[in-house]
């Protein structure tokens, strides 16, 4: 029997081990293969949903279902927190010592904020990043009176749109709640235009003067000293704020670390193409984990589930499993409470911006409602 | 020569290769020095930019075929 290991139950975890469970429903039925998959988590998370949640829009038990109700029946779910992987003896080692053999390895940790990387940040910021920092904002709104919010954005982190969504966002509710008038919205990006993807930059920067967002380019925030509420970049800048929220660097999971797959942020070295961890045949990885030079998104991680899917059912019967991601990306993008727009490239093909509609908006909105039919493997 | 560490951001649009020279300088030791591959001739011109700002060094600059290649040593 063949057993293919996938550790991490999110986005692309979930749609590996469902698509190719979909593929090989004989060979499973059979026990002449086996799919695990290992999350240290019952529930799956839809993360886009924390934007909502700081607004009070959303709550958290409505991004959350049972993992076990998401994935094919035939595929084994492993509830628990891995350890480590041992390569030689091609096997995940749980922190309760159980150990979990495989013939192929799907790693799909995805990464996490890291708001310790920025001195004072825990103690003079908020995060939405997380289901409890976007908790613990949506009660700093809630009391929130008006006075400077500073959004500051740090690097590397995944969902790249989020933060001018959160920007545009907090504007719009400020004035909703009639602190318009009270409230300045300042945003700081590390590099030199207000978004790395160039189109979506030159479409913010007039947007930006229209609302009176103030804008810190090259701005790579670095200390927080949260009793005097300022906060300092690597270029040497310094900023007040009232309220500050911040988009912090991340890293990879530690268990990367503990395992010596990583770099020195737990970034596994990935092929660009065949998305298997570099110099191994056995070990694909997709999703936030890689160290991929692409948007660490969900959409990322479900073109390269596609991927990951296609080689292992075509390894199993026999194949080469040569099928090539060619780096595609694609996200939407809130541009205020009421519009959207989105964006779509890969490694060959630069971005081209559409125009923000409403009916993109609605479109995304609903999406949020019908994510689940994407792990599942319908959408 | 000493060690220099290959950041590939061939096609990258989002990051963007400054981006992924940041997040190497943050997380590898003073002293280090990068080689950021690019598609994109703007990155010729901004990583310096960013270079200059951040006080580290450009130790080269170059186009091979359409790529650019910049080498940055993280000093401080
Ligand atoms: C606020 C916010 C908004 C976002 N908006 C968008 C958006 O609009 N569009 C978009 O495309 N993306 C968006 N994203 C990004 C998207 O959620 C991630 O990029 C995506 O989830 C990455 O998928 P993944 O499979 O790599 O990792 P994840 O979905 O994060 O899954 C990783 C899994 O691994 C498990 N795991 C980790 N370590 C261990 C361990 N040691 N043992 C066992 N299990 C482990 C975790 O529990 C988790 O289940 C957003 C993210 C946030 C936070």
């Amino acid at each position: 029997m063949k057993k293919i290991v996938i550790l991490g139950g999110g986005v692309g975890g979930t749609i590996v081990a469902n698509q190719v469970a979909r593929q090989m429903g004989k060979e499973l039925r059979n026990h002449e293969l086996e799919i695990t998959v290992i999350s240290d988590s019952v529930n799956h998370v839809y993360q886009p949903m924390f934007l909502y949640v700081a607004f009070d829009q959303v709550v958290p038990e409505e991004a959350q279902k049972p993992e076990r109700e998401i994935l094919d029946r035939h595929v084994k779910l492993h509830i628990g927190s891995a350890d480590r992987v041992d390569r030689d003896a091609k096997a995940v080692i749980m922190e309760d010592g159980t150990k979990i053999t495989y013939d192929y390895l799907v790693i799909a940790t995805g990464s996490r904020p890291a708001p310790e990387a920025i001195d004072g940040l825990e103690q003079g910021g908020y995060i939405f990043y997380t289901e409890e920092g976007a908790l613990k904002l949506r009660e700093a709104l809630h009391n929130f009176q008006g006075g400077r919010i500073v959004v500051t954005v740090g690097v590397p982190h995944k969902c790249p749109v989020a933060p001018l969504e959160f920007t545009f966002m907090v504007q719009e509710w400020a004035k909703a709640r009639g602190l318009g008038d009270k409230t300045e919205v300042v945003y700081t990006y590390p590099i030199g235009r207000l978004h790395s993807l160039e189109p979506v930059a030159n479409w913010a920067t007039p947007v930006f003067e229209e609302r009176g967002i103030e804008s810190h380019i090259f701005f790579n925030p670095e200390t927080v000293d949260a009793s005097n509420k300022t906060i300092t970049s690597l270029e040497g800048e310094t900023l007040n704020y009232d309220l500050l929220v911040a988009i912090p660097p991340h890293t990879g999971q530690a268990v990367i670390g503990r395992s010596g797959l990583g770099d020195a942020g737990n970034w596994i070295a990935t092929d660009r193409h065949s998305l298997r961890m570099q110099g191994t045949e056995d070990i694909f990885v997709l999703g936030d984990a890689t160290n991929l030079p692409i948007s660490k998104a969900g959409s990322t991680a479900h073109f390269e589930a596609d991927v990951v899917a296609s080689n292992l059912v075509n390894l199993l019967r026999g194949g080469l499993g040569s099928i090539r991601y060619d780096g595609k990306v694609f996200c939407f993008i809130e541009t205020g409470l009421k519009n959207a727009t989105y964006i779509q490239f890969d490694y060959t093909h630069p971005p081209k911006p559409q125009e923000p509609t409403e009916m993109i908006h609605m479109f995304k909105l609903a999406y949020n409602r019908m994510y689940w039919l994407t792990p599942a493997g319908v959408l | 020569m000493e060690d220099v560490k290959v950041i590939d951001a061939r096609g990258s649009f989002c990051p963007g290769p400054l981006m992924e020279l940041i997040k190497g300088i943050r997380q590898e030791p003073v002293g280090t020095t990068f080689e950021v591959w690019s598609s994109d001739a703007g990155s010729a011109k901004d990583i310096p930019e960013w270079v200059a700002r951040a006080g580290h060094e450009i130790v080269a600059n170059s186009e091979d075929d359409g790529i650019f290649k910049v080498q940055v040593k993280k000093l401080r």
